[in-house]
């Protein structure tokens, strides 16, 4: 066995699939690191790759990840960090292949392990599962599964660290998931790396806590930071976060030497509450982190110490995400310019639902929103505005319904306000709004004993 | 006198299906009591009147100087499924921020 490490370095590299495409060779060159987490998979990613392998068996992952290995490969295999990724969506094997590929074509046969694994999809077992009485129950409205079956597009558990640090001590150096949380990619390599015990609670909550903070990529080095956003510096060249971790489960939020971004205690505390439930109980697979225990310390420039985490047993549920289709919507948007450029568009959208009305079309939800005035704060926005005075406000009307055909007759009742509505209007360049499907998220719990996961690990 | 909070503190914001969290945390460690005694959840539940459609929780996290809420209700069924621009709940953020507390001089 070899010596434990006395720190640690992940890297994240992604934060979600269609995240900046320069940061994880950055990552990998800036500065060294032991290991780069990506996290690829948003809910809603997992129905699109399901449709996609419904369309050709050897689609179904993000193939980003593959543009990227391409890039870091030689670099990793060369400086031997370990990648973990849940790349592989609801196809982890065929993305393992397309790794391969790669691979070999750069001349790297022989010197790379990947990890698959699977174990998570439960399309196939849906049926088997409710006839045992898994309800498969939606977390929100309590309704059955059985209400929504035939509709269901895709149905994943969430796996916790444990299958990556199993891919990790067979040798893997790519570790390539389907739907393991995000945190997972984090804790995994850090209780590979100091050996860390299933049941540390303590440990376990903390590197959920890192991976919690690097999971969003740059969002905890100065993106999206609110606090002083003004003097952030560099964003440009935005350094993406490293957790350097301890054995002892305390670690260091860091970032490469000479990029851009900050890294303090605000911008760290406001990516701790990101998303964020009962701050006592952050759940994952892997056991239950407590927010309010966690310390945090500027321990030097770019440098935030995280210590104090505390957590508690996991639960002996897995949360599971059902993607099931549920209609139709489309948003359509005109643009009007002072004068009373607010009360323009509020006429025009009283026309447009009288013509929508005597229409007979019938919609799960007409939403409007005047863009420039009301849309994201509502009447707060308007505390302390001329009203009449505002340059110019979108109108953007969304619709829904369970049938494609009043979504598309609303989609052509938009250009004609054009000519036939109130004044100085414009703004419809980019033609007549399309109906969407509308995938939906159905979040539900299943008993633990329930779900297996499977590793594998090949050389290529 | 009365002051913004965005003033004296700072937020961010998420989501969790139809639910909108906003992670309110004070500039500065000694404002956080002012916050915990005025920003409640009966407070907020007033200032997003009309903007949600169910109840308001809040939770505190000394430890950060912050406060955690969950507005319920708050995202047109949330995902894929809003229509509306903030359907993942960004800018309840500052949103939240214009409200004004009482603060000594």
């Amino acid at each position: 066995m070899n010596a434990r490490p006395a720190t640690v370095r992940v890297a994240g590299g992604q934060g979600f699939w269609g995240d900046w495409l320069e940061a994880p060779y950055r990552q990998v060159t800036g500065g060294p690191v032991d290991y780069l987490m990506m996290d690829y998979l948003a809910e809603v990613t997992m129905s699109i790759l399901q449709k996609q392998k419904s369309r050709d068996p050897q689609r179904g992952y993000a193939t980003d990840f593959i543009t990227q290995m391409e890039r870091i490969l030689p670099t990793i295999v060369e400086r031997g960090i370990k990648v973990t990724a849940n790349a592989g969506g609801v196809n982890p094997k065929a993305c393992a292949t397309a790794v391969a590929q790669v691979a070999r074509k750069l001349g790297l046969a022989g010197k790379v392990r990947i990890g698959i694994v699977t174990g998570d999809d439960l399309l196939g077992r849906l049926d088997g599962l409710l006839a045992r009485g898994h309800e498969l129950k939606n977390l929100d409205t309590g309704r059955s599964l059985h209400d929504i079956r035939d509709k269901v597009l895709s149905a994943n558990a969430y796996l916790g660290a444990a299958p990556v640090v199993e891919a990790l001590h067979r040798g893997a150096q790519v570790v390539i998931t389907g739907r393991v949380t995000d945190t997972g990619l984090t804790l995994g390599p850090l209780m590979h790396a100091f050996g860390w015990a299933a049941d540390a609670w303590d440990r376990i909550a903390a590197g959920t806590v890192a991976g919690h903070i690097i999971e969003c990529g740059a969002q905890c080095s100065g993106g999206n930071c609110l606090n002083d956003w003004k003097t952030i510096p560099d964003l440009a060249n935005v350094g993406y976060p490293i957790v350097e971790a301890s054995a002892d489960g305390t670690f260091d939020l860091i970032k490469h030497p000479r990029t851009g971004g900050r890294i303090d205690v605000a911008g760290v505390t406001e990516q701790l509450v990101y998303e964020m439930g009962d701050p006592r109980e952050y759940i994952t697979p892997d056991g239950v982190a407590d927010f309010t225990s966690i310390r945090l310390k500027q321990a030097g420039k770019d440098r935030v110490r995280v210590s104090g985490v505390r957590g508690k047993p996991a639960t002996d549920k897995l949360k599971v995400s059902v993607a099931y289709f549920y209609g139709y919507k489309a948003v359509g948007t005109l643009v009007y310019a002072w004068p009373d450029a607010l009360a323009k568009a509020k006429a025009a959208d009283r026309v447009l639902r009288e013509r929508l009305k005597n229409l007979g079309l019938t919609f799960d939800a007409i939403h409007t929103e005047f863009v420039g005035a009301t849309a994201t704060h509502g009447q707060l926005a308007l505390e302390a505005v001329d009203v009449a005075d505002i340059p110019e406000v979108q109108l953007r009307v969304g619709v829904r319904a369970r049938d494609e055909a009043p979504v598309d007759r609303f989609t052509r009742e938009i250009a004609p306000l054009i000519l036939n509505g109130p004044p100085s209007v414009t703004g419809f360049a980019g033609g007549r709004p399309k109906p969407e499907e509308i995938v939906a998220y159905w979040p539900a719990l299943l008993d633990k004993q329930m779900v297996q996961p499977v590793v594998e690990v090949v050389e290529v | 006198m009365k002051k913004r909070l965005v003033e004296l503190a700072h937020a961010r914001s998420g989501d969790k299906g139809d639910t909108a969290n906003v992670g309110l945390i004070a500039k500065r460690a000694k404002d956080y009591p002012l916050l915990v005694k005025q920003v409640t959840a009966a407070r907020v539940a007033r200032h997003f009147k009309g903007m949600i459609n169910g109840p308001v929780e809040r939770f505190e996290l000394p430890n950060l100087h912050a406060l955690n809420f969950l507005l319920h209700g708050a995202l047109d069924g949330g995902g894929t499924i809003s229509l509306k621009t903030d359907a993942q709940g960004k800018v309840f953020s500052t949103a939240l921020l214009r409200m004004a507390i009482e603060v000594k001089r």
